[in-house]
């Protein structure tokens, strides 16, 4: 008996070993990388900003209390309603793309889906450089539309808010398509027949059974892109002009500009919390989904 | 037959489907009266569920014409057919609640809101699931599911109700009440019932007619009794039931008689009906029928050996070994007396309890006997009796 009590008690003290082996260099690199500048972010947000950058000692609300200027408000706004505007874009085109890749023949899914995730293989910004070469003045777009005749000057593509939307769009349509589509590839198809027995067209089909099955899909997708696309600064620095002012830009502007940083830290903190609040909604009806 | 009585309401001519390469179903006719219960019975992949979703409107007939009504359905989607299926794995919507899966269909009709909720109960006390209406289908047992899914398709009042193996997944008990529910159900509303099945005793149970596919072909078309005694080839005697199935070769004896030679003895034929001299013939015989005894029977030789009695219970499992060293099966009451294992004995049976069938399965065209596949020409249709 002892003998049997000793080897088990070896085994769970092995086992144990390769549990911390494991675990271990990550929970060192996320406490390193992850938890150690959050916590820095959140003390900086609470200290005053010194003359030349970096923040300092005495502690106060002053970043916090900044952040009530009507402007910043403006901003945040602002950024609301481009993230918004991008993740509906997303959604009109991402359903049907997802849709089509999910009913392609399956010899040419794999081929679908990896050009959808061919852009993740080139730096974001280096495509979005490639996409001012394509859109400014001078670039090959308006001179193809010169040569054809169809304008007389250039358009004024980048440098609009326009623009920024649309390399917005460009940029992460990819993180709203792939939820849609597991949730459309999870569908089952019987479930189309039973409503097509039942009497349905196609139009009752898609918003009866369709749309709702696919909501988990719709959702993830939406936060997927709703989020990142809060704290992007480079594509309206870039494809903007740095014109209209978002939280990202904003955010940037303090650390590196604008040397506030408490108030950078504070902007960052609620840009965290919002963020954590969708998050927290999506879990929340993501397990009403599993529920169903 | 009865179907000279009944409106005929879905006609199937000369269907034919095929996917890729592979032919599914071949050829296929067959007509279901109103008010009936067939049922569509056999193996896997023999083309029962294919040609079900044919008549739904789920798969397109390659050829041939698939009549409801007497009006040609090839170009009606499903949402157009007045006919409702039940699903295998029940397809309820998992985002509704069981009043909303019943009252899917009639919101498509548009049926006014106190109507479709007067109906859906009415359905559902008619399933005995009064009081769920709120559950969602992921509260639901299996058996609850299926009830849903049949109110589901009956609360529209189909012309034809199409079920494509509904008990499947049901534990056997449930699987048993079920049946008897579903049969008196069906009797309740003179709905036409059309069911596709692998469990042979489910068909036997359940349906007014039975409809024995193989290969994409139906072997045999008729009511249970017909189909269960006198199978008309051989893959329905042993698809249905128990069969002991001899081979041997007709032949005229010296006095004139016609006798089958087997590897393991002779039978002499009390009927020369549909024997082909010379050629390859099946005899199939029932377990219940078979019978053994110590001294020869008169126009049987087939001699065995008693291998061993296995009590089963309400049935005595009797396994024979002929002089070839093949078993056959043999049940008899409890109650009567047996030729102790290891004895010598022989085979025989009563006139007219085993089917000759001649071997016609070679030539793809087992049911070129009966011109018209849905007619059944009572007994005499199968093979002669022997």
């Amino acid at each position: 008996m002892g003998h049997l009590f000793k080897e088990k008690k070896k085994r769970s003290g092995g086992s144990r070993l390769s549990c911390i082996a494991m675990i271990g260099p990550v929970v060192v690199w996320m406490l390193l990388f992850l938890l150690v500048p959050l916590l820095y972010v959140i003390c900086i947000s609470f200290l005053s900003k010194n003359s030349y950058g970096g923040a300092g000692l005495p502690v106060t609300l002053q970043g916090y209390l900044g952040m009530l200027q009507s402007e910043y408000g403006r901003i945040f706004l602002q950024s609301l309603w481009l993230s918004g505007k991008t993740t509906l874009i997303c959604l009109l085109f991402g359903y049907p793309f997802a849709w089509i890749i999910a009913h392609a023949p399956k010899k040419w899914k794999p081929f679908l889906l990896l050009l959808l995730m061919l852009p993740f293989w080139i730096n974001s910004m280096i495509r979005i450089y490639g996409w001012i070469t394509l859109l400014r003045s001078q670039g090959v777009v308006n001179q193809m539309l010169m040569a054809a005749g169809l304008i007389q000057k250039p358009l004024d593509i980048l440098y609009t808010d326009g623009a920024v939307l649309f390399g917005m769009v460009y940029d992460l349509l990819p993180f709203t398509v792939l939820p849609i589509y597991t949730s459309i590839e999870k569908l089952d198809h019987s479930l189309v027949e039973a409503a097509q027995d039942l009497g349905a067209g196609k139009w009752h089909v898609f918003t009866r059974v369709i749309l709702p099955q696919t909501m988990p899909g719709i959702f993830a997708g939406s936060i997927q892109t709703f989020i990142p696309s809060l704290g992007l600064f480079y594509i309206s620095d870039m494809m903007g002009g740095a014109k209209t002012m978002y939280i990202g830009n904003l955010i940037k502007n303090q650390f590196l500009s604008a040397r506030n940083w408490p108030l950078g830290a504070a902007l960052s903190i609620v840009l965290i919390l919002i963020t954590l609040m969708l998050m927290r909604l999506y879990t929340k009806v993501g397990s009403l989904d599993d529920m169903v | 037959m009865e179907e000279g009585r009944k409106k005929t309401i879905v006609k199937l001519i000369q269907v034919e489907k095929s996917f890729g390469q592979t032919d599914v179903v071949k050829k296929l006719s067959l007509e279901v009266g109103a008010g009936e219960f067939l049922t569509l019975l056999g193996p896997s992949g023999c083309g029962k569920t294919t040609t079900l979703r044919m008549i739904a409107g789920f798969e397109q007939a390659n050829g041939g014409r698939i009549e409801l009504e007497g009006v040609d359905v090839a170009n009606l989607p499903p949402n157009a057919r007045n006919v409702n299926t039940v699903f295998q794995n029940y397809a309820l919507f998992p985002h509704m609640n069981v009043a909303d899966n019943v009252a899917f269909g009639l919101v498509e009709k548009k049926v006014k809101k106190p109507e479709i909720k007067k109906r859906v109960s009415e359905m559902l006390r008619l399933v005995q699931l009064e009081g769920m209406e709120k559950r969602m289908p992921s509260e639901l047992s299996g058996g609850q599911k299926q009830r849903v899914a049949i109110a589901r398709a009956l609360v529209n009042e189909p012309k034809v109700l199409l079920l494509d193996e509904p008990l499947g997944a049901l534990d056997l008990k449930l699987r048993r009440q079920m049946q008897i529910e579903l049969k008196h159900l069906q009797r309740r509303l003179g709905i036409t019932f059309i069911y596709v099945t692998h469990d042979q005793e489910e068909a036997l149970t359940m349906s007014d007619r039975i409809a024995v596919m193989n290969g994409g072909m139906l072997e045999q078309v008729g009511t249970p009794e017909e189909i269960y005694n006198h199978p008309r080839t051989r893959f329905v005697a042993d698809f249905i039931g128990e069969s002991n199935i001899m081979e041997g070769v007709v032949k005229e004896t010296k006095q004139g008689d016609w006798q089958l030679y087997m590897d393991c003895g002779s039978v002499l034929l009390s009927q020369e009906e549909g024997c082909r001299p010379g050629e390859l013939h099946y005899v199939c015989i029932r377990p219940e029928k078979l019978k053994v005894s110590a001294a020869p029977v008169e126009g049987f030789s087939i001699p065995v050996q008693v291998v061993e009695h296995v009590f089963i219970g309400s049935q005595i499992r009797t396994i024979v070994k002929t002089t070839d060293g093949k078993k056959y099966k043999i049940s008899s009451p409890p109650d009567g007396t047996l030729l102790p294992a290891e004895s010598q004995g022989f085979l025989y049976w009563k006139s007219g309890n085993a089917v000759l069938l001649p071997d016609d399965e070679q030539d793809g065209a087992p049911l070129e006997k009966g011109e018209d596949a849905f007619a059944i020409e009572g007994g005499e249709a199968g093979g002669s009796l022997v």
